[in-house]
């Protein structure tokens, strides 16, 4: 399985993803920068977290303006599995390819941790391999990580399963708790937490990694295990 | 203000101008000496800054040479951006550390922000890739409103800075004092990691190469920057607003990866930084190392105001610009990959035979004096030296000792110290993970950094016990240190080389000047003794306010190696039952202790004292020990003494302790006597390790009931929960904030 790393001026943990899908899955990956990109060969495609642009304006604000978004929303429609962590997921809000939008932290300050996480649906192509509430351990290192988003959208969130992580002790406001959401169709997912950064045992966790197998393991089970 | 172009060459020395630039009245001779002629006003500017101490060392030389350099595992010393370290397998560890002190006193945010930026610039103009930062901090007392803003506004920076720009920053110390109340400390420090092969260095080889200006285009913020921070902060500090830089740190990564990018290239001669003196420093010292000349036309530099004059173009401090060298004919290629990152890179002059530091604008030369002059014919002072009243009579008092009449309040209230209370709100706003590397974050001994690909890891800390060097430099020298390398040695590393933050007060004032000698003094002993040379280093003199010095504060940074993953060792107990050690033994040492400032609100009497020769052989059993793998935890014994080191030990896992010590209770629980380490075996492990390692007492076990005991002659002293002590601990700062 080949996953695109996409890259904009200011993503900072690029290299991150990157190897947590070479070393610790030992799948292919490349990095994609946002000018010379062609999305339309890979089979994942990954936004990583970072400051796009400085996050100056509003974080995710400029990078989701770019040209390489109308391709991303095209895969997005294709089904490609699309994951926006921390930064990417401030650009997958700011593209509009999930609802809601992100705050400063309630105190105001950026925070970095080890967090719980409940893994509230595994019946996601990205969280297929955890059990059905399952605690984990992934780090959080943001400053507008305060997810909100309106009644009527939480309600839909709800009903309609979106809501893939919650966090044990809500460190930054969010509404309902949220961590990470998925699009209606399930194939893109935005989380605040890293789980790149939990894909070795010797940094604190390795809780991550299952999110990226589960990714390898649906692909496998709808493109090669039926062939 | 000194905008006019138009002085003249007369009117600059009949009115003395040059003093305002912070030029004295013979050092202004000994241009018109070297010149043969009388400098222009952008003359006298570039002299101006490059002479002062900041970038000269002038006052600080003749202290800094005695510094041992030398080692087989040092591939560069000090004199480059950074200083590198050899780490086996073909790569190097790069690092430095560098002092943002009068500009954050100043504007407490830039200030801090552009001196993470400015350290981070001198690491990757090697070719490194950033691998990590650390910072040394100082305020006053976090009573006043003042120091308050400072404190957060400077942290607010450096997070701001550092969490952006996609380097984590996994360590650091603070203290509190009131001789900073008006004039904080802030350093950080960079490492790097490199490939041994793709080395670079700032020299302007090659005549005919091409000058490639890239980054930030120049602006007139922080012109005489480097002077600001020659000289005494003063009240009128705000008028110095101009003289702080304005940091971009997304400009800064793209700067990192386009010159991560082009080390790559054949094309690349050299590469530096534009950091303190801008332009003028880095452009003449590449060229006055290389034995070459630089002829730089200013109209092709990219500017972001109008109008700039000359003098404005070579003294801006414009933050996130480097200087290159470049074959010439290749310009093109170099260019290309600052244009891939949205960057600017513009040649703007060529190399020189004539040894000539030559300056065009509009078509005019406005500036040609002798490159050598510039970074190597800087006057060098021999201050004199005095030794202060104080420091004899603190040598002739007896030994002080505290009286301690309830050692559980007393622990409970060294514990809020804020020196010693536990920094996560301060670490907590630092992103300390990114790159995906940290194996052990802030708050611990030192911070661990795993080498990808391979199974090793670096550890890296600042340390100096400011009290310390108050009361007897030369001692508290030797003690920073060695506790430096304790805390290296303790998370499971081979401690490999410093580089020196040396902060003082004004150092024509012959009693800080013999502080500044002392504790170089004592520095150089130490790292001879601990086999750690000095690769790196900077010096921030003039940190006065209201006239009055801070406490000499020579910050040690450093790197060690850690041989294999499995040598990594928490600071912190790992397991209930296991037996707790203590490696060295107490005396009645509380000058410039913790408790010391707690009961008497004031430091004096004699330093701790210490033995290199004990420190060295107990630092190389314990490593030992830990390589041998019978270590589960290590803890170095420093500010508040044993009882502080046992709550900070069983803080993270919420154990609890049952411990017995015997004679004095005050000395033993709460002295601050060097060389000793808390460590914790497994009950299996305990003859071994009492063979291998000297001076071990062993003091009790580690406890599942959460509660932190000590017993002394069969009666119970301390019995806490240890979850009440931790609340302590993790809530003063917040709650002195509030």
């Amino acid at each position: 399985m080949k996953f695109a790393v996409v890259v904009f001026p200011g993503s900072n943990c690029d290299r991150d993803m990157y190897y947590a899908v070479k070393d610790a899955l030992g799948e292919e990956a490349d990095f994609v920068w946002y000018q010379d990109a062609n999305l339309a060969n890979y089979d994942a495609i990954l936004l990583p977290g970072g400051f796009s642009y400085g996050d100056y304006l509003r974080s995710g604000a400029i990078a989701s303006t770019s040209h390489i978004m109308d391709q991303i929303k095209t895969e997005a429609s294709n089904g490609t599995p699309i994951l926006g962590v921390c930064n990417g997921f401030q650009v997958l809000l700011e593209a509009q390819l999930l609802p809601g939008a992100m705050l400063r932290n309630e105190r105001l300050k950026f925070m970095c941790h080890q967090e719980g996480l409940i893994v509230q649906n595994n019946q996601t192509l990205f969280t297929s391999e955890y059990a059905a509430l399952e605690t984990i351990t992934l780090p959080i290192a943001h400053g507008e990580g305060n997810y909100f988003c309106d009644d009527t959208t939480y309600q839909q969130l709800q009903s309609n399963n979106q809501i893939v992580f919650t966090y044990e002790n809500n460190p930054n406001g969010s509404i309902g708790d949220i961590a990470g959401i998925v699009n209606k169709d399930g194939n893109v997912l935005g989380m605040m937490p890293h789980p790149e950064r939990a894909s070795d045992a010797i940094l604190g966790s390795d809780d991550g990694i299952k999110l990226f197998q589960s990714i390898v393991n649906n692909w496998r089970e709808t493109y090669v295990a039926g062939a | 203000m000194l905008q006019a172009l138009d002085i003249s060459p007369e009117t600059i020395e009949q009115e003395k101008v040059y003093r305002e630039m912070g030029l004295t009245d013979s050092e202004y001779t000994y241009i018109t000496k070297v010149l043969g002629r009388k400098p222009n006003f952008t003359e006298t500017g570039i002299f101006s800054v490059m002479w002062s101490e900041h970038c000269s060392y002038k006052t600080s030389k003749p202290l800094l040479k005695k510094f041992p350099t030398k080692a087989p595992h040092v591939l560069q010393g000090p004199g480059e951006g950074a200083g590198v370290i050899d780490i086996g397998d073909g790569q190097a560890v790069v690092f430095k550390i560098e002092s943002h002190n009068h500009p954050s006193a100043v504007e407490p945010y830039q200030g801090a922000a552009t001196g993470v930026g400015g350290i981070i610039r001198d690491v990757f103009s090697m070719g490194a890739r950033p691998i990590a930062l650390l910072n040394s901090l100082r305020f006053g007392n976090l009573t006043s409103s003042r120091v308050k803003y400072l404190f957060e506004g400077i942290v607010d920076g450096i997070a701001g800075y550092g969490n952006c720009v996609g380097v984590p920053t996994v360590g650091g110390e603070i203290q509190f004092d009131a001789c900073y109340d008006g004039n904080p400390l802030v350093n950080a420090m960079c490492v790097g990691l490199i490939d041994q092969k793709d080395i670079k260095k700032g020299i302007a080889e090659g005549v005919g190469n091409t000058v490639i200006y890239a980054g930030a285009p120049t602006g007139r913020d922080g012109i005489h920057g480097a002077t600001f921070a020659s000289e005494d902060l003063s009240e009128d500090t705000d008028s110095k607003r101009p003289s702080v830089q304005v940091g971009d740190p997304f400009m800064e990564k793209l700067l990192i990866e386009a010159c991560l990018e082009v080390i790559h290239s054949e094309a690349l001669v050299g590469m530096q930084d534009m950091g303190a003196a801008g332009l003028t420093s880095s452009a003449s010292e590449m060229a006055s190392k290389a034995g070459t000349g630089l002829e730089l036309n200013l109209d092709l530099v990219p500017q972001r105001e109008l109008d700039m004059t000359p003098y404005e173009l070579m003294l801006s401090e414009s933050q996130e610009r480097m200087l290159l060298v470049v074959k010439k004919g290749q310009e093109q290629e170099i260019i290309q990959v600052f244009e891939k990152y949205g960057l600017q890179a513009v040649a703007v002059g060529r190399v020189t035979e004539d040894k000539a530091f030559r300056l065009l604008h509009n078509g005019q030369v406005v500036a040609d004096v002798p490159v050598d002059s510039l970074a190597e014919d800087a006057p060098v002072y021999h201050k004199p030296s005095n030794v202060p009243e104080y420091f004899d009579h603190f040598q002739n008092m007896d030994q002080y000792e505290p009286n301690v009449d309830n050692a559980s309040e007393v622990l409970k209230a060294l514990l809020q110290q804020p020196t010693i209370a536990s920094k996560e709100w301060v670490y907590d706003q630092y992103d300390s993970m990114v790159q995906a590397n940290t194996v052990v974050t802030p708050g611990s001994d030192a911070a661990v950094i795993r080498v990808r690909g391979t199974d090793k890891a670096l550890a890296m800390t600042t340390d100096c016990n400011s009290r310390y060097m108050y009361l007897d430099p030369e001692t508290g020298g030797k003690i920073a240190v060695a506790e430096a390398a304790r805390n290296i040695v303790c998370s499971g590393g081979k401690p490999l080389a410093l580089t020196d933050g040396l902060n003082f007060g004004n150092p024509d004032k012959p009693e800080n000047f013999w502080q500044m000698e002392k504790s170089v003094d004592g520095m150089c002993a130490a790292s001879r003794q601990l086999d750690t040379p000095v690769i790196s280093g900077n010096v921030s003199l003039y940190n006065e306010s209201s006239g009055k010095a801070i406490f000499p504060t020579p910050i040690v940074g450093m790197v060690g190696l850690i041989e294999s993953l499995a040598h990594i060792t928490p600071s912190f107990f790992q397991e209930a039952g296991d037996a707790i050690y203590v490696i060295g033994e107490a005396s009645v040492e509380f000058g410039g202790s913790e408790l010391q400032s707690m009961l008497e609100g004031e430091y004096f009497g004699k330093a701790p004292s210490i033995d290199l020769d004990v420190e060295a052989r107990r630092q190389q059993q314990l490593l030992h020990a830990i390589q041998q793998g019978i270590i589960a935890s290590a803890h170095d014994i420093s500010e508040g003494g044993l009882a502080v080191a046992l709550a900070e030990s069983l803080f993270d896992k919420e154990f609890g302790c049952n411990v017995a010590v015997t004679n004095d209770l005050t000395v033993q629980l709460f002295s601050e006597s060097q060389s000793r380490f808390l460590v914790s075996v497994k009950q299996q492990d305990r003859v071994t390790f009492e063979q291998m390692v000297e001076d071990v007492f062993y003091l009790g076990n580690v406890t599942i009931d959460g509660n932190y005991q000590i017993t002394s002659e069969d009666k119970i002293v301390i019995k806490e929960p240890t979850q009440d002590l931790k609340g302590l601990w993790k809530g003063a700062i917040p709650c002195l904030l509030k």
